[in-house]
């Protein structure tokens, strides 16, 4: 007898909206809209919340058709083996279709709400996700969080499109800050889900590298991480509510690296704590990077 | 062809008629949300224009 929760037909709303990865679009959608707000210019409310809406959409896209083609890893990995495809409540094909026609409609929107150059621009985040980083990267290499970081970085300069039809130092300082993030961010993960992924065969850093050499490039990236995020301060493009929080949101992630360092770990680097340091880093990287953000827009309503 | 459900006991069969009825239901308000949205964009660009 089937289970319940597989039966064949048997998907519910909530499953159609796990294919999108709400958790993930969260925080895209708010460099999205921070990157609108600092904007030089003005968008029509209207025009602003679809903006959102689309950048929002394409990056549940993007998931949905990672979740297609990533299903037969997902069906190994603890973390993901509930998921509506691996979970058998959502055929293979139909999210395929689910996420493709949601990618074009995001684009369309986008373009015919705001301009072209944006419309190119989400686009352009989508395939990057889909193509570079799911397809290509992911399975090869385990520098493919870092390469594939670019299809997350690609909001703020979305956003800024949207408002101006173009771009400026400002929104390439954004997607390098958010580029430049991701690999401590996501490497704090993997060192603690590593068996997973050891488990469904990607390549991740400390599947390949090991702990100890993961934990030395975490903080390799936070230190070329926290100049990056004082740039825009730097360059007067921002004021000090944004410089200043960037130098103590930037000190606190330095602590929470360098702990993770210092993890004790038995000789083959392997953490005799659980990852306690790794898994405080990962929400912290989270919570940074909301809370510069959110400086950046403080700091532009303050100027 | 074979229809799955008439497998189903009458407990999965109400269960797939329920998340069936809440998709639909899902469904109805992502149309009814986008139309509000499309007239919303036609409103703002006509103006603008």
């Amino acid at each position: 007898m089937p289970s319940q929760s597989s039966l064949i037909g048997s998907s519910s709303a909530a499953d159609w909206l796990a294919l999108l990865k709400p958790r993930v679009m969260t925080l895209v959608v708010f460099t999205g809209w921070m990157g609108m707000l600092v904007a030089p210019g003005h968008l029509n409310p209207v025009l602003a919340f679809t903006a959102v809406l689309c950048i929002a959409v394409a990056a549940g896209a993007s998931g949905a058709i990672n979740m297609w083609y990533d299903r037969d890893i997902d069906a190994v990995m603890r973390r993901t083996v509930n998921r509506p495809i691996p979970g058998g409540r959502i055929a293979p094909g139909e999210a395929l279709g689910f996420g493709v026609a949601l990618a074009i409609g995001s684009v369309i929107i986008m373009g015919l709400a705001t301009n072209v150059f944006a419309a190119l621009a989400l686009a352009g985040s989508i395939g990057f996700y889909v193509f570079i980083y799911t397809m290509w990267l992911k399975r090869r290499t385990p520098q493919n969080i870092v390469i594939g970081g670019a299809a997350g970085a690609f909001p703020p300069l979305i956003g800024w499109a949207a408002v101006t039809g173009g771009l400026d130092v400002m929104p390439v300082l954004l997607f390098a800050i958010v580029f430049i993030w991701t690999p401590p961010h996501f490497w704090s993960l993997a060192l603690f889900a590593h068996s997973d992924y050891a488990r469904a065969g990607v390549p991740m850093l400390p599947v390949v590298k090991g702990a100890r050499e993961t934990r030395r490039q975490i903080v390799l990236y936070t230190l070329l991480l926290l100049p990056l995020t004082v740039q825009p301060w730097v360059l007067h493009l921002t004021g000090m509510i944004y410089g200043l929080t960037a130098v103590v949101l930037g000190a606190g992630f330095l602590v929470h690296v360098i702990r993770v360092a210092r993890d004790r770990q038995d000789a083959a680097g392997v953490s005799l704590t659980n990852d306690a340091p790794a898994r405080a880093a990962f929400k912290f990287s989270i919570l940074y990077l909301f809370l510069l953000f959110a400086a950046l827009a403080v700091d532009h309503f303050a100027r | 062809m074979t229809d799955p459900e008439t497998h189903l006991t009458v407990a999965e069969s109400d269960l797939v008629a329920r998340r069936r009825r809440g998709r639909n239901w899902a469904m109805f308000a992502v149309l009814a949300a986008l139309a509000a949205l499309f007239y919303a964009i036609a409103i703002v660009k006509m103006r603008h224009s």
